[in-house]
């Protein structure tokens, strides 16, 4: 009952024309960039970024929540009419997916994503209604070391699914962390790392390395593997599926959004992980496993809805915790902090509009993505023919004046163009953003809690794994390291490659 | 036995890791480091900077260590014509003002891709230049003057 009057104070808040109007444009713009290949959702809400510093943070979060769900939609319609997925999470998708297409089903294939995916997100959002205010209330009783050993834990959950080298994951996490310390300490105000830059003494700023790192190294990764896409242009007939067809997609979806939603919980997790495990378990129950891969059904339905439930469901640690588990929850997180809030177990309490407004916008923006999606299929079809070369400069130039506009500095500007550079190289060397700036996000938080855990303890650093006065640090504390020794593990390690290459 | 590299990504990769760590060992010198109770400003990042050094050198011995890829031809054209505007634009923004700085900072980008055709380049250009002002400057109200001093504007 305390639920369903929690969604009432966030329908009360999300139902505002002012919401409605930036959920709406959050989930046009969503579907959009998931269509277009080359640009996803992380950059995109990198660029964004600084419009949310003029709005209220509800709106702004709710914008950037909608381009994150929205593209898993839009990324869906590329991946299954051109086999090109628009988004990472979509790749699984376009196995099935185009091979419907090409049997003429793209319409069954494409209800099915559609359908599937609005009743993972409404299922993600009563999830997160009933689950959120528990586990909050039990981070309330968090200490120092707690929030340590949690923030450890999201660490290496964030290593523990990069792709690639551990020890370079590793690197990137430290690196961030090491960033992110440049500026004043928090205790004494001496100047760090500043090497004599008066625009440094508050430390880097967040939005222009993300945005250099996301966006414009991205930009020159696009343009180093430039090629031609020929538009296919087919046309979508028979949306509604038949009676059979139905019965032939209500369990997958089932399956996905359960699937999706417990794997978006987990530190590191998100959409992408929630739509493989999906597919991989509906080829493994089903009958016939011969038909994956030429056309069967459950391979779109299923991966469609873990992948929308998953990334609902990822907001849950970000909100309830504070701890981003991927990289947009990251980018979330730098967006509330911009406009002064710490997300943590107090923002329910603090801001509940903030934060059931958002849950119950999701619900809002999974309805309106439907009826986008559904009926105006021909022309997100036409967005995908916009060849990159007119894209890109687009980029290029809302980054600019985006990331000026938030000091009036010409610093940042120089900041985002170098970490652009940085983050096409670190890319290069096979070493991924994403822990990056997970490190960078959190570095801060961090430190004051490892600081004022040994502060408490009086310097003994046993107090993170003390079984009787910290349990439930120590249980975290256990938990990273079997994750960082799995994933060192020579064995698991080759089948967590062939995971990712699958 | 003679040290040759074997993986040159990770070669690498372990030499730009120590390097950044050495850039920070300099940035430390003044900083009080404190101690385990009594953390100083410099305790953390000291932390930070020996494991990323320590993380450095191990990638970067596997690199002399296990065959691995190449790095791969680095395309410094595309990279110089995206981060060398960005630059520009930074430092011209105030005394060139919107229009004009804007106008040559994305007609550069547009060398960046592979093949440079003069009717999409202008074309993107302009559609962007007004795009941009009409969103940023008449939508959501940015202070960005659109002609600056330079070009005898405020």
């Amino acid at each position: 009952m305390e639920t369903l009057a929690h969604l009432a104070v966030g329908f009360e808040h999300a139902l505002t024309l002012q919401n409605l109007g930036f959920c709406f444009i959050g989930v046009l713009v969503g579907t959009m960039v998931g269509v277009l290949p080359g640009l996803g959702p992380v950059p995109t809400i990198a660029m964004l970024l600084p419009v949310t510093f003029g709005v209220p943070p509800t709106s702004a979060l709710i914008m950037l929540a909608g381009i994150y769900y929205g593209a898993q939609y839009g990324g869906s319609t590329t991946a299954i009419l051109l086999n090109l997925p628009g988004e990472a999470s979509s790749v699984v998708t376009a196995i099935d997916g185009h091979q419907l297409a090409r049997q003429g089903k793209a319409g069954l294939a494409l209800f099915t994503a559609a359908i599937g995916s609005f009743f993972a997100g409404t299922m993600a959002t009563f999830l997160i209604a009933a689950f959120a205010p528990a586990l909050a209330e039990f981070a309330l009783r968090f200490g120092p070391a707690e929030y340590f050993s949690l923030m450890v834990l999201g660490l290496a959950a964030s290593v523990a699914l990069a792709h690639g080298s551990v020890l370079k994951a590793i690197a990137m996490v430290v690196l961030g962390l090491l960033l992110g310390t440049v500026g004043q300490d928090i205790y004494t105000g001496t100047p760090r790392f500043n090497f004599g830059l008066e625009q440094l003494v508050d430390g880097f700023n967040f939005v222009a390395i993300a945005m250099g790192v996301f966006g414009i190294g991205e930009v020159v990764r696009n343009l180093e593997n430039e090629r031609t896409r020929s538009a296919v242009a087919s046309r979508v007939r028979d949306l509604i599926p038949s009676r059979d067809e139905v019965k032939a997609i209500v369990a997958p979806i089932l399956r996905g959004t359960a699937l999706g939603s417990m794997l978006g919980i987990l530190p590191g997790g998100g959409a992408i992980l929630g739509s493989f495990a999906a597919y991989s378990v509906e080829r493994r129950i089903a009958k016939d496993p011969q038909r994956f891969g030429k056309g069967a059904i459950e391979g779109v339905a299923a991966p469609e809805s873990a992948n929308n439930a998953g990334a609902q469901t990822s907001f849950i640690p970000m909100l309830t915790l504070g701890i981003p588990s991927n990289a947009v929850m990251a980018l979330m997180v730098g967006a509330l902090l911009i406009n002064g809030i710490v997300p943590g177990p107090n923002l329910m309490t603090e801001r509940p509009e903030l934060f059931w407004g958002v849950i119950a916008s999701m619900w809002i923006g999974n309805l309106m993505l439907v009826i986008l999606n559904l009926p105006l299929i021909s022309i997100w079809v036409k967005f995908m023919a916009i060849p990159y070369r007119v894209l890109y400069p687009g980029v290029v130039a809302v980054c600019c004046i985006g990331v000026f506009s938030l000091g009036s500095s010409s610093f940042d500007v120089y900041v985002m163009a170098a970490f652009g550079v940085l983050g096409y190289v670190l890319v290069k060397l096979d070493c991924e953003p994403a822990p990056f700036l997970l490190g960078f996000v959190i570095g801060r938080l961090l430190e004051e809690h490892l600081r004022r855990a040994m502060l408490l303890s009086r310097g003994d650093p046993s107090v993170f794994v003390d079984i009787y006065d910290h349990p439930i640090s120590a249980v975290l504390i256990v938990v990273s390291a079997a994750a960082l020794i799995l994933v060192c593990w020579p064995a698991i390690g080759k089948r967590r490659e062939e995971a990712f290459r699958e | 036995m003679s040290i040759s590299i074997k993986s040159p990504k990770d070669f690498w990769c372990g030499l730009l890791l120590i390097a950044i760590a050495a850039i920070f060992v300099l940035g430390m010198i003044d900083l009080p480091i404190g101690s385990a109770f009594r953390m100083g400003p410099g305790y953390f990042p000291l932390l930070l900077t020996i494991l990323l050094a320590l993380l450095g050198l191990a990638i970067l011995s596997n690199g002399l260590r296990v065959e691995g890829p190449e790095v791969g031809a680095i395309p410094l054209r595309a990279l110089l014509l995206i981060a060398i505007p960005i630059v520009f634009f930074g430092a011209t923004l105030r005394g060139l003002g919107l229009v004009t700085s804007l106008a040559l900072t994305v007609l550069a980008t547009t060398f960046a891709a592979r093949e440079w055709k003069p009717v999409t380049a202008f074309l993107t250009t302009l559609a962007l230049l007004v795009g941009c002002i009409a969103i940023f400057v008449f939508g959501l109200g940015l202070p960005l003057s659109l002609f600056g001093p330079w070009v005898g504007g405020f």
